[in-house]
């Protein structure tokens, strides 16, 4: 467990502007792996809820998951941050690896997994005893976080990279819940950015959005996926075929298939993916 | 936006995680979790230990009585601390007898109540009337007492006794003089309390009649009372009969007001304007009066088949409940 | 012979019985709330004028003169309730924090049946109880008896409120602390717990409200007392005590105090419960 083991560093020390030890990856080059998923199935008690999946998730670009209800997206993405253990009586098989390395080995605590890899639901739920201050440092504090001055150089970043923080700078001391649907999404997101992830998970954030709040957080997924890896579920295939790079389609369990947008929406390899798209189903 | 990307860290929560946030945050410990669960769970177990225990310390503050009177304690009357003979049979049959008087009496005006407040009245009337029945509730049962010994009782003296006596007195249970403290007194003053707990959880049973019952009901063509009768009252029955049983739990283990109007005299007469007593009073009344360790024994005695009749009566108005309606809006209305 | 009744007149039959209905329903509403009416009345008429400063400041005459007041029974019962809070409250949030958050199906239906039948127990079993457990192993009446005795019947009540509030939180609260990485109790303590925390403390104050004017488990565990109270291991005075105390004696000015003293009691539970009602309002049935 030595590994789980952090020597408590002095959190005045900020770090800012690191460089980069690795290039980033370009388009010519494989792109860098954040997630590697194999053969992963999971049971609700006796239902099988997902088969056998095998999906490969590509750092700082869009992945998008889609498919008709039921087919197991939503608990697909919360296998990527073990939060499908919420749920009693459920059981998974394969492997998942964050980063080259196992999410599921018993030495790793799922506790630091979901602040590796944060996320985003969809219906957003800033908490309703808090300031929108308080939303977005909320994950700071409990996890242990007392330096005010880093708090508050967290929450201004955070919401800056929601894309917030001129529409709120004023009234960081109202209720979170006081904010219009859109701007609630938006303070989730900052909320789950300030714990500084790697990845974004996100469960059809804009379902639940008028068509300008859904466009402004289509923008936001686009500029944070310069710096995160974004791997979102979404019901609405023309915001996928949008924003997305890499396209992943799901029916009744099994990823029938994947790879990148243009082609999964253009010439589609599967007929049941190609049905889909052209909306025979759905 | 400048934020640079950090690199991936080698393994989880690495002590070389150069991302910052990460370097700050504190280790997560399992133990927390562990020991909140355990702490929680000790103190929900609390219930089970309270009723245990309880169910101990009677048992053991009783035993020299059992042993001495045995079985034979529930049917004698004779209740006599000097010549130390204890029997309960005047304090249940008092406890049975006003609570059955109480239950006549307040049982009707009840439901009919419920059924007012949750079919028939207009719905700006609804909730004041919920409010002042819950005012009603919160009346500790002493001032109700106090009232009853200086208003109730005089008034039932002078107006209602005599009249029953003079339209019924030709029976058994109204002949007799009035004194006023008697067990009809007991059994009404049970009666006013324990009208808010039999309303409130009825109205809870009603409300959770599915209106689709309601609807069909009105679709043949029925008046609202007909409605009611048919569609929300039958299907409510079980539920009902489990408020009922609960008001009836409630009755058995009332104290104060009761001794302060029955008469406390231990006897069994078929007049209700004699006075009584109640397996409650009782230990009321002789606790701190008992010289004697049997005396007290008996008393204890008396504290244990009070709590055995009002566990098993709570256990099957809680089943009855719990069939018909959610578990918390029933329980909601019980307090 | 019978004679068909025609639609009309047996239309008009069903409306009157409708009418009927309506009327004595009405009436029982009437006859249930009635009794409220004529307690609060006489309690005003015959302690209001007694409820002066005298009462409130004075200790209980010697037996038969008239005059002082209750000030050691308010007192005395603010410190019962006190000591009733210490056992009361945590035991009985902690509990109902398990009953929501964790525990199976079959344990957590069993804790809650228990808990709800304990509700039903008549109060002077608790006396009963701690007499046996307090009172007599040390030898004397005390206020840690009656503190206990009112404890004990806090702890089902404020169980089972606390576990309904909690339960109220929406799932998507948990959900949003634990994708933080935060661990399992803070989200319950930070996050769930200090959303119902308007229903947890409701529950406290009407659980206080109903204990505040219990008089039977008191009697023979605090046992009352005509003088202050200087060691909680002492008999200790208490207002319902006081009450029921000069109700039954054959002293009329002990029955004139004994109203004030219960105006004064009706009032403080009738404020607690409107406390309540403004902490409530316009929150039927969520906690945000």
């Amino acid at each position: 467990m030595v590994n789980l083991l952090m020597a408590n560093p002095d959190p005045t020390v900020v770090e800012r502007a690191e460089k980069p030890t690795e290039p980033l990856s370009t388009a010519e080059t494989a792109p860098r792996l954040t997630f590697e998923v194999k053969n992963l199935s999971l049971w609700y008690g006796e239902k099988r809820a997902i088969s056998d999946v095998t999906l490969d998730i590509a750092s700082n670009a869009v992945t998008a998951i889609i498919g008709p209800s039921g087919c197991g997206k939503s608990t697909f993405i919360r296998c990527l941050n073990r939060m499908h253990e919420l749920v009693p009586k459920t059981r998974i098989k394969g492997s998942v690896l964050l980063q080259g390395e196992d999410l599921y080995s018993s030495a790793v605590d799922p506790a630091i997994v979901r602040r590796r890899v944060g996320m985003v639901f969809q219906k957003s739920n800033p908490f309703p005893t808090m300031s929108i201050g308080e939303n977005v440092v909320i994950g700071l504090r409990l996890n242990g976080v007392r330096n005010q001055k880093f708090l508050n150089e967290r929450l201004e970043t955070s919401l800056r990279m929601a894309a917030l923080w001129d529409e709120v700078k004023d009234d960081l001391h109202k209720p979170g819940t006081s904010l219009s649907g859109g701007q609630q999404q938006r303070l989730c997101i900052a909320r789950a950015l300030a714990v500084q992830p790697e990845v974004l998970l996100m469960d059809e954030p804009c379902s639940a959005l008028d068509p300008i709040a859904t466009a402004k957080i289509e923008e936001l997924i686009y500029e944070l996926k310069t710096q995160y890896t974004i791997v979102t579920v979404t019901h609405n295939m023309q915001q996928a075929g949008r924003i997305s790079d890499y396209t992943a389609f799901f029916y009744l369990g099994k990823l029938i298939e994947f790879g990148p947008t243009t082609k999964i929406f253009t010439n589609p390899s599967e007929r049941q993916t190609e049905d889909y798209i052209t909306g025979r189903f759905g | 936006m400048e934020i640079a990307i950090p690199p991936a860290p080698k393994t989880f929560g690495a002590p070389n995680d150069p991302r910052s946030v990460a370097r700050a945050m504190a280790p997560p410990s399992r133990f927390g979790d562990k020991a909140f669960e355990w702490l929680t769970l000790a103190m929900a177990l609390a219930v089970l230990l309270l009723i245990i225990l309880t169910g101990w310390q009677l048992w053991r503050g009783s035993s020299l009585a059992i042993q001495k009177f045995g079985f034979h304690f529930l049917t004698t009357s004779t209740w006599d601390p000097v010549a130390e003979q204890f029997g309960a049979l005047p304090f249940i049959y008092g406890t049975l007898v006003s609570s059955l008087i109480a239950l006549f009496i307040a049982v009707p005006l009840s439901i009919a109540t419920a059924v007012y407040l949750t079919e028939l009245a207009p719905l700006w009337l609804r909730q004041p009337i919920v409010s002042l029945i819950e005012m009603l509730a919160a009346i500790p049962s002493v001032i109700l007492g106090l009232w009853g010994i200086f208003v109730m009782i005089p008034w039932l003296r002078d107006y209602p006794f005599p009249l029953l006596k003079r339209l019924f007195g030709w029976t058994p249970f109204f002949s007799g003089p009035i004194y006023g403290t008697s067990m009809l007194a007991g059994g009404i003053i049970i009666a006013i309390m324990i009208l808010p707990i039999i309303t409130s959880v009825s109205r809870e049973i009603l409300r959770s009649v599915p209106d689709l019952q309601r609807e069909a009901a009105y679709a043949l063509g029925a008046t609202r009372w007909e409605v009611t009768r048919v569609a929300v009252l039958s299907y409510a029955k079980k539920g009902l009969f489990g408020s009922v049983i609960l008001g009836l739990g409630r009755a058995l283990g009332e104290t104060m007001a009761v001794t302060m109007v029955i008469g406390n005299t231990p006897q069994i007469a078929a007049s209700l304007f004699k006075p009584g007593y109640t397996l409650a009073s009782v230990i009321a009344n002789e606790f701190t009066e008992a010289t004697t360790d049997l005396y007290l024994e008996a008393l204890f005695e008396i504290g244990l088949v009070l709590f055995g009749v009002t566990i098993l009566v709570n256990l099957i108005a809680q089943l009855l409940l719990k069939t018909m309606t959610t578990t918390t809006s029933a329980t909601r209305a019980v307090q | 012979m019978t004679m068909k009744l025609s639609r009309a007149d047996n239309h008009r039959w069903r409306k009157v019985k409708n009418a009927l209905a309506s009327v004595t329903t009405f009436v029982s509403a009437a006859l249930v709330i009635a009794p409220l009416g004529l307690v609060f009345f006489h309690l005003l008429v015959n302690g209001a004028s007694s409820v002066n400063w005298d009462f409130f400041t004075h200790l209980p005459k010697p037996v038969g003169e008239p005059g002082g007041g209750m000030v050691n029974a308010i007192i005395g019962s603010l410190e019962l309730l006190a000591l009733a809070s210490v056992i009361g409250i945590p035991i009985g949030v902690l509990g109902g924090v398990y009953l929501a958050e964790y525990g199976t199906a079959r344990v957590n239906w069993v804790l809650r049946f228990v808990a709800d039948v304990l509700n039903g127990v008549p109060s002077i079993t608790w006396g009963v109880v701690v007499y046996g457990l307090v009172v007599l192993r040390f030898k004397g009446f005390s206020a840690y008896a009656g503190g206990l005795a009112l404890g004990l019947i806090m702890i089902p009540l404020i169980l089972r409120t606390t576990e309904e509030v909690i339960l109220l939180v929406p799932n998507g609260y948990r959900e949003a602390a634990l994708a933080l990485g935060v661990a399992r109790w803070k989200t319950i303590v930070h996050i769930v717990m200090k959303t119902a925390s308007r229903g947890i403390i409701t529950g406290i104050l009407l659980a206080l409200a109903r204990i505040g004017g219990e008089t039977a488990p008191l009697l023979f565990t605090a046992f009352g007392n005509r003088f202050w109270n200087h060691n909680l291991g002492e008999p200790i005075a208490a207002l319902p005590l006081q009450i029921f105390t000069y109700a039954i004696s054959p002293y009329d000015d002990w029955h004139r105090q004994a109203w004030a003293g219960a105006l004064v009691l009706v009032t403080g539970i009738f404020c607690v419960n409107v406390m309540v009602r403004i902490l409530t309002r316009g929150r039927t049935a969520s906690v945000v």
